[in-house]
């Protein structure tokens, strides 16, 4: 079963993750996005570890509900909404149970994915950070590790997309060649479940 | 019940940009001209001044402009509409009957500001925004 504490520490490491590859996350968005993805993640997830050290929540919905709300809040760029519906929907997923299982969860953030395919009008194979969560909730049920393996394969797979949502589908054929920002950080946030759960 | 035309509906201009939505407001007061004009509330921008979308100026923006007669929220691009929805899906951030309208900015802020200054209600404005877009240039 998963607790209030393991929710808390897989924002931790999800923090910690984004601010280790800030630098990357803004390298990958230079040539196809504004150059601002490290920048306005790191912000967002500085923004719900104060949150969630200054009040903590007690059930696993409301701590993903207070985390999503700070993205939200904060960000700045389109990662603020599409990311805090992800944790938000999610959390409203979880309702108010002190603990779940990782079938629930599998369950909830699976409803947290669709919220944001609905939120942005993107579909698998669009180059977004969908590439990254559908394989992640599609493993999910098997493990954790195989949902970080999948995340991670779908991140990379979108190097040869075409973009066709966001800034860098503006770019066209010149989107191709480039991994998704946001797919990648994706998929640092489902390694971050492993990470929390070996602590 | 109180006269209708009491209450103006609010517009609500979000770009990534404070000095567009700024003037896109200025020129929308400017062309709806004389008499009562709608409330019109800009919320262009970062907090700290970059471009970008912020959650909170665009909250504190349609608090601003509510009469009680609904807000539209017209946005320009990318997470200034997405910020919108999920404000709006949020249920408990923007006033009652806040409405994201789909319309082209510049154009859409004029037929918007222009409408709800004659007293309409939130659909008539919204109409004619959105019909803004049916208005082709060449």
């Amino acid at each position: 079963m998963l607790d209030a504490d393991y929710f808390r520490r897989w924002m931790t490491a999800t923090a910690a993750s984004v601010d280790r590859e800030a630098q990357r996350l803004t390298e990958l968005d230079s040539p196809i996005g504004d150059a601002d993805h490290g920048k306005n993640m790191q912000r967002g997830f500085t923004a719900v570890v104060a949150a969630l050290e200054k009040e903590a929540p007690d059930t696993p919905g409301a701590i993903l509900m207070l985390a999503g709300r700070q993205l939200i809040s904060t960000v700045g760029g389109a990662s603020g909404p599409l990311y805090g519906t992800l944790l938000r929907r999610t959390g409203k997923a979880l309702g108010d149970a002190a603990e779940v299982s990782e079938e629930q969860f599998a369950d909830a953030l699976r409803t947290g994915v669709d919220a944001v395919m609905t939120l942005g009008g993107a579909a698998p194979g669009d180059k977004t950070m969908i590439d990254a969560l559908v394989p992640a909730v599609d493993a999910l049920p098997d493990s954790f590790t195989a949902a970080r393996a999948a995340a991670e394969e779908g991140a990379v797979a979108t190097t040869p997309l075409l973009a066709r949502k966001g800034r860098a589908s503006y770019l066209g054929e010149r989107s191709i060649g480039h991994q998704d920002p946001g797919a990648t950080s994706s998929a640092l946030m489902v390694a971050a479940l492993v990470e929390a759960a070996d602590e | 019940m109180s006269d209708p035309t009491d209450k103006l509906v609010g517009i609500v201009l979000v770009s990534h940009s404070a000095a567009v939505s700024a003037s896109v407001a200025e020129l929308a007061i400017g062309l709806a001209g004389g008499g009562t004009t709608a409330p019109v509330a800009p919320a262009g921008g970062t907090v700290d001044g970059g471009l970008g979308t912020s959650a909170e100026l665009i909250a504190a923006a349609a608090a601003s402009v509510d009469r009680g007669a609904g807000i539209a929220v017209l946005t320009d691009l990318g997470s200034a509409v997405l910020t919108v929805k999920a404000l709006l899906a949020e249920g408990d951030e923007l006033p009652d009957q806040t409405r994201l309208v789909d319309a082209p900015f510049v154009e859409g802020a004029v037929a918007a500001v222009v409408t709800a200054s004659t007293g309409a209600d939130l659909a008539a404005v919204e109409a004619a925004a959105t019909e803004a877009y049916t208005y082709r240039k060449v």
